[in-house]
This record gives C-alpha cells, structure tokens and sequence, in this order.
C-alpha cells in the first residue's frame, strides 16, 4: 500500500516565553528554563573549572544545542581539526550530566524532522548509530518515491538527537572542555593592526592572547579562543555582543507544542492547513505522536489553560471535521478551502482520504513558542561565526529549522579543516567568509520557500483561501514542481525551483 | 650621484605618507628580529655591516619604497595586500602538495612540514610565512624592507605558534654570503620587483640545499595579465597602490623557467591562478596566462 506522506513539522526548544515578540523580548531570556523539562533525567555533575586560571583554547562554542554539538561531533573525528582544544559553554545540565535515555520514558515533545542529508551528516560523524541505539525502530519512514530517495527523512525527539551528539563526542578522544555557564561578554581584537599598536605600546599584555577573543562567562572567569561560534540560538548573545545586524519579523503567531497519546500506533505524519494557522500531527513512535499547532497568540494562550478534555477534543476536531468538510482529493476539492498539505507521491492525489487516526491522551505539558523568522545579515567577521537558529531562525512549518542548522556545522567544519590542512588562522575573515557564502544563499533559499509557504496560509479568512488551497492543488499536480520542493525540504539540492 | 638622490626622494616619500616614525631604513645594517626567548643564530648577521653603495644587486629602491609606504597595511585583509590574502590558501594548497610529496610527508598530517627548514624570501608581513610555520616548518622569514620586518615580527609574535618564526631584515644575496642553506626556499610575488631577476635566481639556487625545493610565483607579461593583473586589480578594484607593478619586469612562464635552469634549477611543477570575481577566490589551474606558480628542484648533474 501506498503510505502518504502528509508533511511534517515539529518543534524543539525549551524556552517558555510569555512574550510574543522575539524581537523586543529581553535578550537574556534564560536557556535556563531548559532544564526545567529535561530534569528527570538529569543529575547534576557540576565539573566546574577553576575561576581564576586563564584558559585558551582554539575554539570556544557558545551554545551546546544540538547544532553547537553537531559541530563538536564534526570536528571531533576529521583528521585535520581532531586535535583542536574546543570549549563548549552552555548552562544547560544535559551537557555536564551523564543523561541517559529510557525506552520507558515519556517522548520528549520536542521532535525534528531530519532529512537525509543531517542524516548523512550524522552518518560522517558516526553519531546516527547512537540516534540509532536509543530510539530502536520507533522512527517513522518517509515516502519520498518522487525523488527516488529512500526516504524524506524522519522524525526523532530532540533528547535523542542531542545526547547522540553528546556521547559521540565523549567516545572520541576529542579534548572538548565544558563550561556550566553562559557567556556573559566577549572582546575582539578586531583590527589587526590595532592589536600590533597595542602590543607595541604595552608589551606587558601576554602577546599570546593578542590574536584570540576573551569571552567572559557568567562566574566572572574569562577563556580565550582564537574563534568564538555563535550556537546559542535565535537570541544569540554572541551575534548581540558582535554586533551582527539581523533583518526579520515576528510572525504574530505562536506554536502550541506537545505529545498525545493514540489508541493505536500512528505511522503517518500530517500536517493541515486551517485559516488560524497550520496544525501538525508526527509520529514519533509506539502510540505517540508530537503536535505542532500554529495559531494567534490570544489563542494558544487560551488553549494553553483549557483543561485537558477540551483540549483534546480542540485538536480532534481540528485534525478531522472541524472547521469544514473533509477533503476531497481531486481537484474539484478547491471548493474544500481546507485543503491537506500532502507531500505525497503523485498517485496519492488520487487516494481515497485518510483520516488521522484520533488523539485519547496529553502526554505532556503544552508548550507555548512564539515565531519569528529572523536572518543574520552576515554570518562571519575576524574570530566570530554564527551558526544554527543564531544565524536564522525560520518558521517551523517544514521542519527545517535544526536541519539548516546541521548544514550549517557540517560546512564550517569543513572549512576549518580545510584552513588546518593550510595553515590558515581559523578565525581569519576571508577564511569564515568562506562558510558564509556556502551556506548563506542556502539558508536564504530555504526561508524564502518557507515565507512563502506561510504567507500563503496565513491571511484571514476569505476568498483569499481559496486561491491558497488551489495553488497547493497545483503542487500536488505538477509532479516536477513538487518534486522540487520534496528535494529541496530534503535539502540535497541547492537552490529551489522557486527562482 | 643619482642612487643617493633617489635614496632620499623616497625617504621624503615616505615621510610624506606615514606618520612620523615610520621613515623607510634601507639596510645599510643588516636587522634581525627573532622571538626574545629563543636566542637564535640571527644575531651573527649583525656582524655583517654593509656600504648601502654596495648593496646587493637584486634590490630595486623604487620598489622597496612602495612596499615601505604601505607596510602597516599588511595584514588589513581588505587593505592594498587583499589578494595576497585572497590568493594565500591557493598557493598553500600548491605548496603543501609539492612539498609534502618532494619531501614524503603524511598529506594528512596537520604539521606535516615539521622539520624542514624553509626561507621565505622578500616576506614582506609574513602572509605566507605564518601559515608555512603553522604547518610545522621551521621559518626564516627576509625582506629587504625594515618595515615590513617589524610588522611581521609583531604580528608573529601573537600566537605561540608563529612566533617561533626567525624575522630578519636581510636580502637572498646575504643569506648566501653567510652560507645559509635551507630545505626550501620560497619566493613568492618578489621577483617582479627585483631589479636583476637571474641574479635572484642565483642567489635562491644557492640557498636551496643539493636536495631541497625552491618555490617562486609570480605574474606573466601576457596581455591577459596586463589586463587582470595590472588594469583590474591595481585600478579598478583598488587592491594594490598603483604602480606596485612594472609591466616591463614581468617574466614569462618559459623565461622564468629557462633563467632557473641556468643557475642549475630544474621546473618541475607549474600552475595557474585563477580568479574568480563571482566568489572573489582564486582557484589553481593549468591557466598559467595571469599568475603562476612553480615548483622547482635542483638539477642533480654534480653528483
Ligand atoms: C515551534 C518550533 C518547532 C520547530 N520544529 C522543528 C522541526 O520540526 N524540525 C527542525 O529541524 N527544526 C525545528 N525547529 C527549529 C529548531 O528547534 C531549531 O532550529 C534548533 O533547535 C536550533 O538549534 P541551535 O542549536 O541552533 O539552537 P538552540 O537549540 O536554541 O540551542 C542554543 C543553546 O545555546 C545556549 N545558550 C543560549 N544563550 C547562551 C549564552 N549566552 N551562553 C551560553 N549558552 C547559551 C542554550 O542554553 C541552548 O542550549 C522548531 C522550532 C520551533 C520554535
Ligand atoms: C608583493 S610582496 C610579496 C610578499 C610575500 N612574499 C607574499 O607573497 O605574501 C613583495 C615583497 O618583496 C620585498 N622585496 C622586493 N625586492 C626584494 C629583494 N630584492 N630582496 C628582498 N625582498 C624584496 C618587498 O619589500 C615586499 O615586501
């Protein structure tokens, strides 16, 4: 039989942020709210280091996330940067502790879609065999006959893909230090010529630390390192304090975001277009499945409260006969302002419509993100580079967001090896400039396709809909047009068709 | 005479253009800057005082004094040095392959020049001296231009790795009368501005020891270069001082290769650089027409 698959999103990050505006919010919103839902599993193991000893290392990544760690895990087994001195600095305990995952456990609500290409990423690095290990067969396999790929990708909880990372990077003999703390302020000898003046006027300052950044962390110590990575997300203190300019918008919508539980296994992902926003059901496995409803603000603010029946019976009815008829799959089904988003093989426009099977259960807290699309205008300057949700935060609609952000690591990883392999200064500009034009017009392409995507679907009510629904129809009919977009979510291609 | 009139025409050039201390000291003293803590065995060029009448024959004043004019802009990667930065990593890639095979080095090791005792001749702010020390090999970086020893020196010495670099103010022609031999000897972007290019030759051939590599690269005198070189990169995008090069001191490939085989050095390797203005990077190639790059050895007829 012919399986569907109806496009996915997810969710990630912990952060619990009653503002809706990412851009006016306070800058310093603690990360440290993360553990806060990570915490059965963690114990603290607080290897702190000594406060007052100066410590240089060649790389400092601000920001332990999974992008921040996928870097490490790069770095950590290619040949050229495998003895690289790496700082990671993050507060959150899932990097000190020694987490372990239980099949028993509960799935963490936060899910991505990984695509083939993260998943070759993680194959290089030799971590999907641990992705592997902890979550067995409790993967859901994508359709993806369009682009005659295996599959599209798959969906695995966020604790899963991080603590990958992690004990891939332990299992290495790789010298990654952690600091427990957050990074607070950095200095960046910026001209090169000033630091040769000021080394000329006072030879007293250690010379040795003149061509490397001083970040000062949150217990008053300080580390030095010849390349500082912004890792830390879409409120990155690193692109503040290096004054990288963004351009982007919040979209007024926010997601609700959490796990249910089925009567039976869920092997299908689906994802349905409603006039409020996009609503999203994934299977991550048994009979659980994390959803991902976008919506206004006062909304999910209000489901939020609502108790967990009314809850329920609000996402019931949103995945099946709420807010109209059912589709009908031909394309007379324009009058079907509702239309499913299939990301399906042609024949499946033909199929008769399946239902989503129905939700019985919460099995977690309701999770409130606000949204925002927001791009760094430049990703790389002398000694400091954005990577991940710090370089552009998308909207979550096709699950791109951690997947970018692999890419991300992936070449600049590749770059440093690269600079190593040279003799290269790896925090020089012309060097991470390299990074950037690699992967700049890739990110840009992908927000472009997601804006449009959202822009699409997110006016109000009205004829306008109509028109939405049809253009999605089109898609689902003209094979080669969605099969570039299949290959282009898949991100194995460059640029999108849309040019 | 007219030597010392140009002499001084330059020195009120410089004044001119840098602030008060940055005067231009030709080398009538041979200076050496080499890392404080590790006494090196530059010191004994000191000994070797010199009539600046006499001064060795490759040096061209004109040309130093432009180098001396902008020497505190050597490591400005936007500054007039922009695509000696630019092409810096290609021209490593040749040189990491050429030497790691001439000497069998491991390709994948991160130092894989540990060891090898490399001259960079005409250095200039150590552009490529710093990496080639990053790579492991054991570094004396020349330039007949004080100036541009200093800044070198400087920025060396903030990294522990680069300040093992031995800097001296110096020439190729003295290095041979102090009977210095190196594994390899490199001469990138120089010999255009020599006044006697054979002699240079000359004078690397004999610093390369019976069994090492000598590397020279340099611009072409062919109507493409003219065009890219000297049109586009000095006027249009303002990367290099105008007149930093003279068309007529340009050599060819063939001529370049024919003057290293009369001073006893064989052309083993040649490649072109290319650049690419869509991404602003050079890329190596068989396209020798603009820039090139040679990898040469010394012919072995005396053993
Ligand atoms: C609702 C929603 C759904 C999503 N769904 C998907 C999906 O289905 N698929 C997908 O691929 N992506 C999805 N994303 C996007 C995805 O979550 C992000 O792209 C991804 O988490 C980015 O990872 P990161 O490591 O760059 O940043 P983060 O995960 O935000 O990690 C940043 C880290 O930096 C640390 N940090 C922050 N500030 C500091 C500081 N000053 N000092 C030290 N450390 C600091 C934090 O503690 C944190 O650990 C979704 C996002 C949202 C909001
Ligand atoms: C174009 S720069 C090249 C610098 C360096 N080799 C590089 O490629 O990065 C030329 C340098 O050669 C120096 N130079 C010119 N003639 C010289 C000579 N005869 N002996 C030593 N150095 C010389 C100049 O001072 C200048 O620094």
């Amino acid at each position: 039989m012919n399986r569907l698959v109806k496009k996915t999103v997810s969710n990630l990050f912990a952060l619990k942020i009653p503002s809706r505006s990412i851009c006016t919010g306070a800058v310093n919103v603690p990360a440290s709210t993360v553990p806060e839902i990570l915490n059965e599993n963690e114990k603290k193991e607080n290897n702190t280091i000594s406060s007052n000893s100066v410590q240089q290392y060649d790389i400092a990544i601000v920001g332990g996330g999974m992008v921040g760690m996928a870097l490490a895990s790069f770095l950590a087994i290619m040949p050229m940067t495998k003895q690289l001195s790496v700082a990671t600095i993050d507060s959150n305990p899932a990097l000190s502790g020694s987490m372990s995952i239980k099949k028993e456990d509960p799935p963490d609500p936060r899910v991505s879609t990984v695509t083939p290409a993260t998943i070759s990423f993680l194959q290089d690095a030799g971590a999907w065999k641990y992705v592997w290990d902890y979550t067995g067969l409790g993967y859901a396999r994508y359709n993806a006959r369009d682009v005659n790929k295996d599959f599209l990708g798959c969906v695995a909880e966020n604790k899963v893909l991080h603590s990958a990372l992690l004990s891939c990077i332990k299992d290495s003999d790789f010298k990654n230090t952690i600091y427990p703390l957050r990074l607070n302020s950095m200095t960046l000898n910026r001209s090169s010529m000033s630091v040769v003046e000021e080394n000329m006027s006072s030879r007293e300052s250690s010379p040795a630390q003149g061509q490397c950044a001083k970040l000062q962390l949150s217990d008053g110590s300080s580390i030095y390192a010849k390349l500082v990575v912004g890792a830390d997300g879409g409120k990155s203190r690193v692109r503040e304090l290096a004054g990288f300019k963004t351009t982007g918008w919040n979209y007024s919508q926010n997601a609700i975001i959490c796990t249910v539980e089925h009567p039976s296994e869920n092997r299908c992902a689906w994802q349905r277009f409603l006039p409020t926003g996009p609503i999203a059901l994934l299977p991550i496995g048994d009979n659980f499945s994390n959803i991902v409803w976008t919506m206004s603000p006062t909304e999910s603010n209000q489901r939020k409260s609502i108790t967990e029946e009314e809850f329920l019976k609000d996402v019931n009815s949103a995945l099946d006969y709420g807010y109209g008829s059912r589709p009908t799959s031909s394309l007379s089904g324009t009058r079907d302002v509702f239309s499913w988003f299939k990301m399906g093989t042609t024949v499946s426009a033909n199929e008769s419509f399946e239902i989503p099977p129905k939700i019985t259960k919460l099995a977690s807290q309701r999770m409130v993100f606000p949204l925002s699309l927001r791009h760094a205008n430049s990703y790389a300057s002398k000694r400091v580079v954005l990577i991940g949700d710090a370089a552009h935060t998308v909207h979550p609609l096709a699950g791109q967001g951690v997947n970018l952000g692999f890419g991300d690591a992936y070449s600049l990883s590749r770059v440093i090896a690269e600079g190593i392999a040279l003799g290269t200064d790896i925090g020089e500009v012309n060097l991470l400039k390299k990074y950037e034009a690699e992967r700049k017009p890739a990110n840009i392409a992908m927000m472009a396709v997601l804006e449009s995507f959202q822009k699409a679907y997110s006016v109000d009510f009205g004829p306008f809909n109509i028109l939405r629904a049809a253009a999605f129809h089109g898609a689902n009919y003209i094979p080669p047009l969605k099969r570039s977009i299949i290959s282009y979510a898949s991100g194995e291609q460059n640029f999108p068709i849309f040019l | 005479m007219a030597f010392n009139a140009t002499i001084n025409a330059i020195l009120r050039h410089c004044r001119f253009l840098n602030s008060a201390n940055s005067t231009l000291h030709l080398t009538n003293n041979t200076r050496c800057f080499s890392h404080a803590s590790s006494p090196s065995p530059s010191q004994s060029f000191k000994a070797n005082d010199k009539d600046p009448h006499s001064a060795p024959s490759s040096l061209k004043d004109n040309e130093l004094a432009k180098f001396a004019a902008i020497s505190d802009t050597w490591w400005d990667s936007e500054g007039p040095f922009k695509p000696l930065h630019l092409m810096n990593p290609t021209r490593l890639a040749f040189i990491r392959s050429t030497l790691c095979r001439h000497f069998k080095r491991d390709p994948y090791s991160t130092r894989p020049f540990e060891g090898l005792k490399i001259v960079d001749v005409g250095c200039g702010g150590g552009i490529l001296s710093e990496p080639l020390a990053r790579l492991g090999a054991t570094v004396t970086g020349v330039d007949a231009v004080e100036k541009n020893i200093k800044i070198a020196q400087l920025h060396a010495d903030l990294d522990p790795t680069t300040s093992t670099i031995e800097y001296c103010c110096t020439t190729a022609e003295k290095l041979v009368e102090e009977g210095r031999t190196f594994d390899a000897v490199m001469a990138l972007e120089v010999i255009e501005h020599v006044a006697n290019p054979e002699e240079f030759c000359k004078s690397l051939a004999a610093l390369t020891n019976p069994d090492g590599a000598t590397v020279i690269s340099t611009i072409n005198r062919s109507m493409r270069a003219y065009a890219t070189a000297i049109v586009a990169a000095e006027y249009i995008l303002h990367w290099l001082p105008k007149g930093t090069h003279q068309w007529s001191t340009f050599l060819t490939p063939e001529e370049l290769a024919m003057i290293l085989h009369r001073t006893g050095i064989n052309v083993e390797e040649m490649a072109g650089f290319v650049y690419n203005p869509l991404t602003g990077r050079w890329l190596l190639s068989d396209d020798i027409s603009v820039n090139f790059i040679a990898f040469a050895t010394k012919i072995q007829n005396t053993i």
